[in-house]
């Protein structure tokens, strides 16, 4: 009796209905997770596909004569990249330039010098910084920066050096958070012994630990540029939009340029659909797109280098 | 398949409305920057005459305007320029017949700073200036300073009037356009703060976005010996002002209901008495 009871409670060849839904649903559950992470390979893979449609028929039917041309002017089929890429590099290498010795600086004052309080105080401020949307910002370069940039001599505000420096703001919280997490990581046996060897504390940050931290400075640096290279809005209204190349000399960061995500941004709206001048906008999508590849292809080779350079030393 | 539904069905669905006890029907209305402070005059007076009838007002550009109607997005698009070939072709393709209204007269303002000396200028010196090959104000009477240019984005309808009837002085067989150092703003405001501040600058705008006290001015001459003459409603009804030009609406095909009622008024007396009150040139006196 006992027996046959116990036989029929057991789900032995026809699982309970409760534990197949248990199991379908982790099957489901699995599969969505699964979907998740490819789903950004797959989107990423059809924004290249879309780019490559819409804009390679550019690279045919415009000549490359024209396409490396010095003249960027649609309305007479005039589609030179030159000026638009020179217009980006400036703005972009500028803005490097300044934020770059700024937020290391303020990255090891906040990681090494600063007091706890201080800390506490500032690194909410910066993410403050890095949450201000882009077009307030750059509303405030062509209302407050540009007229400063202008009365400093400069033949007009609106300038490569505005849009860097517009920039530079933008892309320091994500210097100073990822070099301080790399001042961060450096062991503090590091500065143990070269305080214990006689290494005065500015010694010890200059020789030691920054070096030590050089990988994740670099990885810092390369996002910056990154931030930096694809904005849009803030750029579009202090650099002046002026598709020419300023010639080399001292002053050509105080020189009005355009650049490749202005033009873009600026042009897009009129264009129709299938024309020459929609497809050479996808072509300096496609180039902007290779440029921000090859930066992020170059940040995650150092993050590699990096953790062996670490254990070296180690 | 889905486009013929649609098709079959907005008949229909315009009956239904027109049927309603409170016919409140929108009329979607897009393009020139230069326009879109007049439209919303006229949109926002229309309220009086019929007030179950809204009308959205936006900017983006003459292009913008008439690639919506194109895309049968909008029922009238500003456009501060002629429709070009290439548009009625596209418009063409998509079903679309673009109709022709005059609603305006828009007499273009040269402006510079109000510290600037020069007051007067020949259409032969602008396009000089506008292409570069005057680049200090001392060769035209002036200051011995480089010359800042300014003008509108490429997609703007005054752009490519300032080009056709100023750079390249209205030769259709010309190839000169602006210098390439000319900085393009995305909007009018762009322009106007740009002038109050740099003592160098030179740009144009509409004559209804222009503020005397805050900018200079320039009197301009059709040729050298001719008169200069400043822009004024006056000066661009009489045709005597050189850079004038005609706004307009366009439709897709012959409006019917309220968007011809619309149209009618605009170009009526109250229509234009607007168009004078807003500094632009109204077709008639009012």
């Amino acid at each position: 009796m006992l027996k046959t009871e116990q036989v029929a409670s057991l789900p032995a060849a026809h699982p309970a209905p409760a534990a197949r839904r248990r199991r379908s649903g982790e099957w489901w559950i699995e599969q969505l997770i699964r979907g998740a992470g490819l789903s950004t390979i797959v989107i990423i893979g059809l924004i290249f596909l879309f780019l490559l449609r819409e804009g390679l028929p550019a690279f045919v039917r415009i000549s490359p004569l024209n396409l490396l041309g010095v003249r960027w002017y649609p309305i007479e089929e005039l589609y030179g990249l030159l000026p638009l890429l020179v217009g980006s590099l400036l703005v972009t290498v500028g803005a490097v330039v300044i934020a770059v010795p700024l937020g290391l600086i303020t990255a090891i004052y906040l990681g090494e010098i600063a007091p706890l309080w201080q800390r506490e105080l500032l690194k909410p401020l910066i993410e403050v910084l890095a949450g201000i949307p882009s077009i307030v910002l750059g509303f405030l370069g062509w209302v407050a920066l540009a007229p400063l940039v202008q009365q400093a001599g400069a033949p007009t505000g609106l300038t490569a050096f505005t849009g860097a420096l517009i920039l530079a703001y933008m892309s320091l919280p994500t210097i100073i958070s990822i070099s301080e997490d790399a001042l961060y990581a450096v062991p503090k046996e590091y500065r143990d012994a070269a305080l214990a060897i006689g290494a005065t504390e500015w010694q010890t940050i200059w020789r030691v630990v920054v070096p030590a931290a050089r990988s994740g400075i670099v990885i810092a640096t390369v996002l910056g540029i990154g931030r930096a290279i694809g904005e849009t809005m803030a750029v579009m209204m202090v650099t002046g939009n002026a598709a020419n190349i300023p010639a080399l000399a001292t002053g050509m960061f105080f020189q009005p340029v355009r650049t490749m995500t202005a033009t873009i941004a600026a042009e897009m709206g009129e264009v129709a659909q299938g024309s020459l001048h929609y497809q050479a906008l996808f072509a300096i999508g496609i180039v902007l797109f290779l440029l921000t590849f090859a930066i992020n292809s170059l940040a995650s080779m150092l993050i590699g280098g990096g953790k062996q350079q670490r254990s070296n030393q180690l | 398949m889905l486009i013929f539904a649609l098709a079959a069905c907005s008949p229909a669905a315009e009956s239904a409305s027109a049927a309603a006890p409170s016919p409140q029907r929108v009329i979607q209305n897009k393009g020139s920057d230069t326009l879109v402070n007049l439209a919303l005059a006229w949109a926002e007076a229309y309220r009086q005459v019929n007030p179950d009838l809204l009308i959205a007002v936006t900017g983006g550009g003459s292009g913008t305007g008439i690639a919506s109607l194109i895309n049968r997005t909008v029922d009238i698009a500003n456009v501060s320029r002629h429709i070009k070939e290439a548009e009625i072709a596209a418009a063409h393709a998509n079903g679309v017949e673009p109709t022709e209204f005059i609603v305006a007269i828009d007499a273009l303002a040269i402006v510079v700073n109000l510290a600037n000396p020069v007051s007067e200028l020949t259409i032969d010196q602008l396009s000089a200036i506008f292409t570069g090959q005057v680049d200090n104000w001392k060769e035209v009477g002036g200051n011995d300073a480089p010359i800042i240019l300014l003008s509108r984005e490429t997609n703007s309808g005054t752009h490519v009037y300032f080009l056709e009837e100023v750079v390249r002085k209205g030769d259709p067989e010309s190839k000169a356009i602006f210098a390439p150092d000319t900085l393009l703003m995305p909007s009018s405001v762009g322009i106007t703060s740009e002038i109050r501040r740099n003592p160098n600058a030179i740009g144009y705008d509409g004559l209804g976005y222009v503020d005397p006290a805050h900018e200079k001015l320039i009197a301009v001459a059709a040729e050298a010996g001719l008169p200069y003459v400043m822009p004024t409603v006056a000066t661009g009804m009489d045709g005597s002002y050189p850079i004038a030009r005609p706004l307009y609406m366009y439709t897709a095909g012959q409006p019917a209901g309220a968007v011809a009622e619309y149209l009618n008024w605009i170009q009526g007396p109250q229509g234009q008495q607007i168009v004078a009150e807003l500094g632009f040139v109204p077709l008639a006196a009012p």
